[in-house]
Order: structure tokens, then C-alpha cells, then sequence
């Protein structure tokens, strides 16, 4: 009613206005024209779903750091920018050194194990201890070059590798996490000069992490690109639609916070305690732990909606969404590693120089420093139960080494609510450990001292120092035990298009032939009951087959007589 | 010669919806389970439970429709006597050329044999293949909670056992219904037309099988 009359009364106001009335009519009926027209291409150029996806999003920036004189520079190494950062962000530090990030250790709640790069084992260069400045160019701080590293300096945390939105800063790889400040060759020999970078420059242009900040690591986990994951790799930059329909280059464009969100440097989502099942559904600020890590974080519980088949829904409390919408991991075009056989290691040509080996694709698979590999791309993974909790072979645990050993144990089974059948890249290989003590061995391979391996090529050596630098002892009997190690699979999600059809499980020789626990249509079956239902039903057949002709027969028999 | 009205149209269609609906699930159910290979799984899957409801709601319309018009009592058991006399008809009888033993009516459709036939289907085997049924169909709710720990194992088992009794009683059915007519297809026709002609046979007076009334 007021609105009406409001109405009115603006448009008497206007025609008031008006010199003509005619010309007044005739202005109103173009006005209302131009709306249409107007409504008409908005819409068109702009269609209500569009917005959300696919167009650039405003910058939300509120500082430009151009402009601020602490960044001017000249910087004389890493944590000079830092202490010029942390004049202003003065809590970052304090947040920074509590990650993970920056610990490389974690205590996991649920199992009570101390894990972290710093205590775990794997089979890819097995540890971290006496290797430091090698491994920790992954580190998120400066000068993590041994075990005497203080991890209360606030200001030895590099902001830089996370938040360079300018691409050119890289930490040097045998630089502790340093990058390098004169230029230097990398790889040794090659030739390849790596210019140092320009720190202030970088500084003056920070800003929120990209994929290629978090995949200057994760991408190249393991010590080279795709090694690791298989589902995180170099293609993840810039990813097609097929390779991960969130990070879409062209489409969604998600950074990886849009999902591993990020408040006070914490990251949501580890890989040490993955949350197998998450039944809070849609994650709603206020209501939940904004923790959107899970894929029901966002998708929630009954994620395929009403005009999906229901069997689908169905299988979400046991089945977890990346076992059927990642068939395949390493689709990015790209190599990942699947076997590492350090047993082979040291060998050499005919002509005595250190010895490797490039399929044609140039991926190495065998190379003098650290044996044998195998690659592979679009690897069907594995799957197992998991319920979330992952009991890992620390430092100087006991291993059984009569078979494989499984440096890392999904737990998990059928009868258990919380498991569900998830996906793993399972890396497989054979590595250095002491025979007598039973525990693997953490060899110290980098370093220009002569224990180091990769100078002597003496593996007692190498294991000697890097058991004792842990604080073990070496019986100096050392062996090779196969172990195998398993990585959930949790990126690459595919177009539904490519999602795992039924029959890809449901059948004979499936994906789940070797998940147990269930009974699944169309893979099991009772032998038994099968023979026992052939019987029935032969049995009728032939009894009735025999019937029918001993009719036939007498009724003949009957015509003659 | 007589023609009489045996089958009345509910009946007939109930009776070929039923044929066809068992067929479909015989065919999904068996790809379900990997013994046959005709849509792939998915499909099967799909047709399996869309017959499976339609058999359902059909056979809960026929319930009803047997209990209300009394027709039920048209599955009551004969007196042993007859029943054995049925059974030496198929197993002796036949082979001699004897008349049947049983005759038909409006309200004595079945002969013995027949009586224990479709009840043995309606409550033992019937029931045996929808109890499990519907078990499988809602597995993912019960076993979650109320009988965790339980799985579809035996459910599965039971359904399986149910198919192949199916199977089996579909085939002694066929034999029955297609080869031992008086006249060729008579039963085939009767179940089309709802009239089935009787009488033809001198030795099978309609006064043979008052006695069972």
C-alpha cells in the first residue's frame, strides 16, 4: 500500500516535471524500453550462475605493500625480510612456529605416536636426521642444516615461499631452506645457473598463497616432481578440467586454501590424521569448526542429489568420495613414482662412470645414487579400509622383516562405522636396514663429509652415522627389506563423467577384489550356493526333459499297439 | 465340449504382469550376481529394483484381491487321497494315456498338485525372495545401526536361494502349462481368453470331481 502510493506520488512529481505531457509519455515508454533492453543484456552477458564461477574475483586487498617503506630494501639474506615482515605482522611468528609446517613434528591425539618429518621413516630417502640441508629446502624457515636447529626463532621462518606471488623466488635445494644469495649452479655439472633472487622486489609483492606457493613443496615431494603423492605434481599448477575439476585453470580456479582453510597459519586437513569420514556435513561458519578439508565439508552427506540414482547416496557411509571421483591418480600427465629399490644402488657403466638410466619418457629408472625406479602415470590405486587412524614405523621401532614391512598401517575393516574403502597410492621399494637390531636403517646420505653415501658409496658407513645420529646403535650388519608405504589419494578429482561406474567394483575380478569384510553383488558369490541352485535347477530341467520324452515315447508306443 | 470362464481378467493380468516381472528380475538378478552378461551391472542394478517394486505392489494387489474375493481359498490344500492321485496321474497315469483325474471348474481351478504348487510359491518361496529383498534394498540403513556388525551375507544367500527356486518352479511351470493341455496351448489360450475348453475328453466326465467340492 505505501509503496504504491509512493509510486504515484514520484511519478506525478515527475510528470510535473515534464514541459509536455506527450513528451512526458513519450519519455516514460523509452525509459521503460531501455530498462527491458537493459535487463535483457545483463542477463544475457551475465547469466545468475556465471558469477560464481569462472570470473575474476575483485581484489580484496587492502594494503599494497609497494608502498611500504620497510620492504624497500636491500635485503641482506632471508630473515632480514622476515624481521621487516614481522615488524607489522607481529603475532605471524608466534602463529608460525606452532605449525606443522615448521615442527616437522606432530603428536598425533588419536594414536599417541610422535610423527613429523622429523620422526617418521618412508621409503623414499628414508629420513630426515644428517640429511638436514637437503631436506629442509622444504622447510618453512632458514637454516635447518642439523639437529641443533632452534625452532624458537621467530625470525628464521621464511614468509617469502608461501606468500611470492611474483614466481621467482625459489629456495635453493641443498640451501637449508636459504635461496640462494650469488648465483650458483644447480643441478651440480649441468651448467644451470640459478640467479639469486630479488628479495626486495619479492617483498614489496606478497600476497595470499597460490598453488604454485604450496606446490613449490607438494608438488615435489619425495625430491622431484609427482615422486611422492602422485596425486600432487607439476600439471596441479595450472590444471585442466580433467585432471581436478576444483583447481579447473579455466573453471574454478580454487587455490589450495579454498578447501585446506587457513586461519592464524593453521592449515585444515593432515595427512597424519585424515578425517576418513565426516559426517557434520556442510561446514557452516558458526556452526562448525570451518574446517572445509573434507570433501563433505562442502558436498555434504547426500552429495549426489535428487536426480541421482539413491544407490549412490547409499554407498557414502561406506565408501569415501575419492574412491569413486579419483579412478586414477597421476593424470596430470605426469610420472609418479611407484618402486624404489635402494638394494641396486652404486652401480656403474662399462666404462666405470656412475651409472643411469632414462625410460623414453626421460623419467629415470635406474640411477647410480639411489638404485632402481619405477614410474607410472594414471595409476589405478589401491584400496583398503580406513577409519582415519595411520600407525606409522618411527624412528627405531622393532620391524618383522620375514615379509613386507609396512612403514605406515591403515587402520580400519568392515565392522568398524567410522572405516570406509578409500584409495591409496601405495609406494613400494626396498631399503637399507640393520639385520641384527631389526630396525631400518636411516642412512645418511647427503653431505660433503665421506660417511655420506652419495661420496662413498659405503652403506655401513652411511647407516652408522645416521642410526647413530638418532641415537641408535649399528650392529654393522645391515640388509634390504621390502616395505611399502600407504598415501591416501585425495586430489585429482575427475569430471563425474569419468567417476567410477558400478560394474568398475561390482564385478568378478574388480577394483575391491582385495577388500574383505563384505558382501559384494556381482564380485562374490558361494560357490556352494551356486551349486547348489545349479542342481535345483538342472535338476528340474532334466527331470522334466525326461518326462516330457517317456510321454512321447508311450503315446507312440500306445498309437502302434 | 464345454467352454467355461476360469480366468477372470484381474487374474490374467496379474498373472502376466507377474510372468513378465520374474523374467525381468531372473534375467537382472543373475547379472546382478555375475552369472550372466547381458546390460552390464548398472542397468541391472537399476531394472532389478524397478521390477522389484512393481512385483511387490503387483503381489500386494493380488493379496488382496485373492483375500477379498475369496479366491484364496482356491490355494487351500486337497485331502491327501487326491493329491496322491495326482501324483500317480503325472507319474503312471500320463504315460498310459488315463484321463486326468482332476476336472476343472470356476471355482476349482487347481488341481491338487497345483493347490500346493502356488501355495508353496506364495508363502514360501514368495515371501523368502521379498523378505530378502527388501532386506538388500534397505541394507545401508539397517546396517548401519540397528544390527551393525550383521552383514548382507546371509541376506544374500537367501535371495540367491530364493532365485533358484524361482527358477526351478518357472520351469516345472512352463513344462506343465505348454505340454499337457488336452488341446494344443489350451492352458495358453485359457490364460489369454479367461475361457478354456473342457469336456473334450469323453473319459473326463464333469461329475468325476464333485466329490472334492
Amino acid at each position: 500500500m505505501i509503496s504504491i502510493l509512493a509510486n504515484t506520488n514520484s511519478q506525478s512529481q515527475a510528470m510535473s516535471g515534464c514541459r509536455e505531457r506527450r513528451r512526458c509519455v513519450e519519455m516514460r515508454q523509452n525509459l521503460l524500453l531501455l530498462l527491458f533492453i537493459g535487463l535483457l543484456a545483463a542477463h544475457m552477458i551475465a547469466p545468475p550462475c556465471a558469477a560464481a564461477s569462472g570470473s575474476a574475483p575483485k581484489s580484496t586487498v587492502t594494503a599494497d605493500h609497494g608502498k611500504f617503506e620497510q620492504l624497500k630494501g636491500p635485503f641482506a639474506d632471508g630473515p632480514a625480510v622476515t624481521r621487516a615482515c614481522l615488524g607489522c605482522h607481529t603475532e605471524a611468528g608466534k602463529q608460525l612456529i606452532k605449525t606443522t609446517h615448521w615442527t616437522w613434528g606432530f603428536e598425533n591425539a588419536v594414536t599417541g605416536q610422535r610423527l613429523g618429518k622429523k620422526n617418521v621413516v618412508n621409503n623414499f630417502c628414508v629420513a630426515t636426521a644428517t640429511n638436514w640441508p637437503r631436506c629442509t629446502s622444504c622447510h618453512i624457515g632458514y637454516g635447518w642444516k642439523d639437529d641443533q636447529y632452534d625452532l624458537t626463532a621467530e625470525d628464521h621462518v621464511d614468509c617469502l615461499v608461501c606468500h611470492d606471488t611474483t614466481g621467482t623466488y625459489r629456495k635453493f635445494p641443498t640451501g637449508a631452506g636459504h635461496p640462494n644469495y650469488t648465483a650458483k649452479e644447480w643441478p651440480p655439472k649441468s651448467g644451470k645457473i640459478w640467479a639469486p633472487p630479488d628479495l626486495a622486489n619479492i617483498a614489496q609483492h606478497v600476497g595470499p598463497p597460490s598453488r604454485d606457493n604450496c606446490g613449490s613443496c607438494h608438488f615435489y615431494g619425495g625430491g622431484g616432481d609427482g615422486v611422492k603423492h602422485g596425486h600432487l605434481d607439476s600439471s596441479m599448477h595450472k590444471p585442466t578440467h580433467a585432471t581436478d575439476v576444483h583447481m579447473d585453470n579455466d573453471g574454478l580456479n580454487f587455490s589450495c586454501q579454498t578447501c585446506h582453510s587457513a586461519g592464524g597459519h593453521e592449515i585444515a586437513g593432515s595427512r597424519y590424521a585424515p578425517r576418513a569420514s565426516d559426517s557434520t556435513g556442510i561446514d557452516i561458519p558458526g556452526r562448525t569448526d570451518n574446517s572445509r578439508a573434507t570433501c563433505e565439508s562442502c558436498h555434504g552427506g547426500t552429495p549426489h542429489g535428487p536426480d541421482a540414482n539413491s544407490k549412490l547416496d547409499e554407498h557414502v557411509n561406506k565408501i569415501a568420495c575419492v574412491t569413486c571421483h579419483v579412478p586414477q591418480f597421476a593424470r596430470g600427465g605426469r610420472k609418479t613414482k611407484m618402486w624404489w629399490d635402494w638394494s641396486t644402488a652404486g652401480r656403474k657403466d662399462q666404462h666405470g662412470n656412475p651409472l643411469v638410466i632414462k625410460d623414453p619418457d626421460g623419467y629415470p629408472t635406474y640411477d647410480f645414487k639411489k638404485g632402481d625406479f619405477r614410474w607410472e602415470a594414471d595409476v589405478v590405486p589401491e584400496y583398503r579400509w580406513f577409519n582415519g587412524r595411520i600407525n606409522y614405523s618411527t624412528l627405531g621401532d622393532r620391524i618383522d622383516d620375514s615379509g613386507v614391512v609396512e612403514i605406515n598401517r591403515i587402520e580400519g575393516d568392515a565392522s568398524d562405522p567410522a572405516s570406509r574403502i578409500w584409495p591409496f597410492k601405495v609406494m613400494r621399494g626396498r631399503q637399507p636396514y640393520d639385520r641384527q637390531t631389526k630396525v631400518l636403517a636411516v642412512p645418511h646420505l647427503f653431505g660433503k663429509d665421506a660417511d655420506a653415501y652419495w661420496k662413498s658409496f659405503d652403506w655401513s658407513r652411511a647407516i652408522k652415522v645416521g642410526l647413530e645420529a638418532t641415537g641408535q646403535k649399528f650392529s654393522g650388519d645391515y640388509g634390504f627389506v621390502e616395505t611399502e608405504y600407504s598415501w591416501p589419494v585425495t586430489h585429482m578429482v575427475a569430471p563425474k563423467g569419468q567417476a567410477l561406474a558400478c560394474a568398475a567394483c561390482h564385478s568378478r575380478d574388480g577394483r575391491m577384489a582385495g577388500v574383505d569384510g563384505i558382501y559384494m553383488p556381482g564380485r562374490d558369490r558361494f560357490r556352494w550356493m551356486d551349486m547348489l541352485g545349479g542342481l535345483i535347477v538342472f535338476g528340474t530341467v532334466g527331470g522334466v526333459a525326461l518326462h516330457g520324452l517317456g510321454r512321447v515315447f508311450s503315446r507312440r508306443r500306445r498309437r502302434k499297439s | 465340449m464345454a467352454r467355461i470362464y476360469l480366468y477372470s481378467r484381474f487374474l490374467r493380468l496379474y498373472h502376466w504382469l507377474q510372468a513378465l516381472l520374474v523374467i525381468a528380475l531372473l534375467l537382472t538378478g543373475f547379472e546382478v550376481h555375475g552369472t550372466i552378461a547381458v546390460s552390464g551391472f548398472e542397468r541391472a542394478a537399476t531394472y532389478h529394483g524397478i521390477a522389484a517394486w512393481s512385483l511387490l505392489g503387483l503381489w500386494a494387489l493380488a493379496w488382496f484381491w485373492h483375500v477379498t474375493t475369496g479366491e484364496w481359498k482356491q490355494y487351500i490344500p486337497s485331502p491327501i487321497d487326491r493329491v496322491v492321485a495326482m501324483l500317480r496321474y503325472y507319474g503312471v497315469g500320463i504315460f498310459r494315456g488315463e484321463p486326468h483325474p482332476f476336472h476343472k471348474d470356476r471355482w476349482q481351478r487347481h488341481n491338487p498338485l497345483q493347490r500346493m504348487a502356488y501355495l508353496s510359491l506364495h508363502v514360501v518361496i514368495g515371501p523368502l525372495i521379498w523378505l530378502s529383498g527388501l532386506a538388500y534394498i534397505f541394507y545401508p540403513y539397517w546396517q548401519a545401526e540397528p544390527m551393525a556388525g550383521m552383514t548382507l551375507t546371509p541376506v544374500a544367500l537367501l535371495h540367491t536361494l530364493g532365485a533358484f527356486l524361482m527358477l526351478a518352479f518357472l520351469c516345472v511351470h512352463l513344462y506343465l502349462a505348454l505340454t499337457t493341455s488336452e488341446r494344443p496351448f489350451g492352458f495358453l489360450k485359457g490364460m489369454i481368453t479367461g475361457y478354456e475348453e473342457l469336456g473334450d475328453d469323453p473319459r473326463a466326465p464333469a461329475s468325476r470331481d464333485k466329490e472334492t467340492a
